[in-house]
């Protein structure tokens, strides 16, 4: 079952999908055997054997009810990861340019947007551990391409409507590829498999190739010379 | 001493499946697990053991295996031709093999996803809970030649010979689906035509989701470029920007940007993952009440597998060397296929 708080994405209707996640779990329902949100939702998974349809939508009903849920509070514990990144150039960000273009700016512009100010981990998904970040500028409302990139590597840094995905596998995708960094989202041999969770925020801070290569040299962690800050 | 299956040559696509990996829609991470469930179930109940026992499945064709103790195995999903040391086994059946003896696995007859299942599963080391194999996760890995996976204790050794029939559902037909949440974003001559519209799966395709080909105009909603990314779970059905039809299979994405005109019951998720290339497939809408009916957790799947087993008999005019048989009495007619055993 969905609960959606908007059509468009908001950092209100995201801080909400986050908060009535939280409080769904709260409730410990029979039957509700797993909980997600993606931007502007809350993903209720059940089992309808255990929990009559009807009934889980009653409860859910009530609980969009019970308070303005687009001014829920953050979740605890949040962290800032500030990113070393490479953009644009044929092997790092191939379509900076073009993606430049649709958001009106130079590339110059384009990554100093991109940069400007830490991102919100609005939801993970697609693939595992994999961040959507946002929002960009309005000037970044730009779409999907139509045709899909064939595979864009670990740690790819794309855009599209506003948001950023750091790609956590190499995919095919339709989200244009402007940068990329050493972070690994997913790491299936660390003790904790997941590097984020929603809330977290992420700042990238463009390098230069040489940089970044001397700051990936080495690295065992999967942080790919990324710095680690609480938010509280 | 652990007992060991060797994987002495490997089909292309062969992994450890099992039934999956939930709980972590939230972080990104599909469920996974078997492409035919009801497929891995059938092994399970045949061979009278746990849902946790892992198996491989392998991906159209086969590949030949041996070990290093006697062990029990059961072959479901779609009909493979299986050897042991040369002589035919029955598929969707139980068997004894032998330490050291060769099981050989042919290419599919029929359907796409094949399965070995052995007594005690694989037991390789689980990953958040489940062995499943999660490729496009990179969660474990294809299956190559000349690999050796490592067996669990079996407790019910030597209970082999046993068989069941399986539901027809590996050339393709007609599929049940769900209307979900953005079903409604297709105007309803789109959904008629949708249900009218004869499909056939195309050779794209993997566990991730297939494609599907039509004669027609796309099934299109006029903004999927820019729609916002929602959870989708395996039986959606998900119309790219050209508005052709992909039905996703377990490892798909936990998230998708392309509107889905609904989801296929899990119940007929199988006749779509072995549906091959060029098998028709059909689909129509059922209400929430029809589906309810239809749905079983795999506990009571199992429950009901089970009851349905039966002893396998074998035909003698499919033995080979009927000499190499002990005939109880002497007195079976073995051209009139009395059951011998």
């Amino acid at each position: 079952m969905l609960v959606t708080f908007s059509d468009v994405l908001t950092d209100g209707a995201n801080s909400a999908a986050l908060a009535f996640r939280a409080a769904v779990e709260a409730l410990g329902l029979d039957g509700v055997s797993e909980t997600s949100t993606s931007l502007t939702s809350t993903f209720v998974t059940y089992d309808p054997l255990l929990l009559a349809r009807d009934a889980l939508r009653a409860r859910l009903q009530e609980l969009t009810e019970d308070r303005v849920w687009s001014a829920a509070p953050l979740p605890t514990n949040r962290v800032l990861w500030t990113i070393p990144a490479v953009f644009g150039g044929e092997e790092a960000g191939p379509q900076l340019e073009e993606a430049a273009r649709l958001a009106g700016v130079s590339p110059d512009v384009a990554v100093a947007e991109l940069c400007a100010k830490p991102l919100r981990v609005m939801t993970l998904g697609f693939a595992p551990g994999q961040p959507y970040l946002g929002s960009l500028p309005k000037n970044w409302d730009i779409p999907r391409q139509s045709d899909l990139t064939k595979r864009v590597p670990i740690g790819a840094i794309t855009v599209a409507i506003r948001q950023i995905v750091l790609f956590s596998t190499s995919t095919p995708t339709g989200w244009r590829q402007v940068g990329k960094c050493g972070f690994h989202a997913f790491r299936p041999n660390a003790p904790e498999p997941f590097a984020l969770k929603p809330g977290d925020e992420i700042r990238f801070r463009s390098v230069s190739d040489q940089d970044f290569a001397n700051l990936q040299a080495g690295d065992q962690s999967g942080d790919g010379g990324a710095i680690r800050e609480g938010l509280g | 001493m652990t007992t060991s299956l060797l994987i002495h040559r490997a089909g292309p696509a062969m992994t450890v499946q099992d039934l999956g990996r939930p709980g972590h829609m939230g972080q990104g991470l599909s469920m996974g697990g078997a492409a035919d469930r009801t497929a891995f179930i059938e092994g399970v109940a045949l061979l009278g053991q746990s849902l946790s026992c892992a198996a491989i499945e392998m991906a159209a064709f086969g590949g030949e295996f041996s070990t290093t103790a006697d062990i029990r195995i059961a072959l479901t999903g779609a009909p493979m031709k299986a050897t042991l040391d040369g002589e035919p086994l029955v598929w969707t059946a139980s068997h004894l093999v032998k330490a050291g003896q060769r099981l050989s696995i042919g290419p599919a007859r029929t359907g796409v996803y094949g399965y070995l299942h052995v007594g005690g599963g694989i037991h390789t080391t689980p990953f958040l809970g489940s062995r499943a194999t999660h490729l496009t996760a990179g969660i474990g890995g294809v299956l190559a030649s000349n690999q050796t996976l490592p067996i669990g204790p079996d407790s019910h050794r030597g209970d082999v010979g046993k068989t069941l029939t399986p539901e027809g559902r590996f050339e393709g037909g007609s599929v049940r689906v769900l209307p979900s949440v953005q079903t409604d974003n297709f105007p309803g001559v789109v959904r008629t035509r949708f249900e009218m519209t004869g499909f056939k799966r195309t050779p794209r395709g993997n566990r991730q989701g297939i494609e599907l080909v039509f004669d027609g105009r796309p099934f299109a909603t006029g903004e999927q470029l820019t729609i916002l990314s929602e959870p989708m779970v395996a039986g959606d059905i998900q119309m790219t920007g050209e508005g052709i039809p992909f039905v996703l299979l377990p490892e798909c994405q936990t998230t998708g940007g392309y509107p889905r005109i609904g989801t296929v019951l899990p119940c007929d998720l199988p006749i779509v993952a072995q549906a091959t290339a060029g098998s028709a497939l059909s689909f129509r809408f059922v209400d929430h009440a029809t589906a309810l009916q239809t749905h079983k957790s795999p506990a009571q799947i199992l429950a009901q597998l089970t009851t349905s087993t039966r002893p396998l008999v074998r035909d003698p005019r499919a033995i080979r060397d009927l000499l190499a048989y002990q005939l109880v009495g002497g007195v079976v007619n073995a051209l009139e296929g009395d059951r011998i055993e």
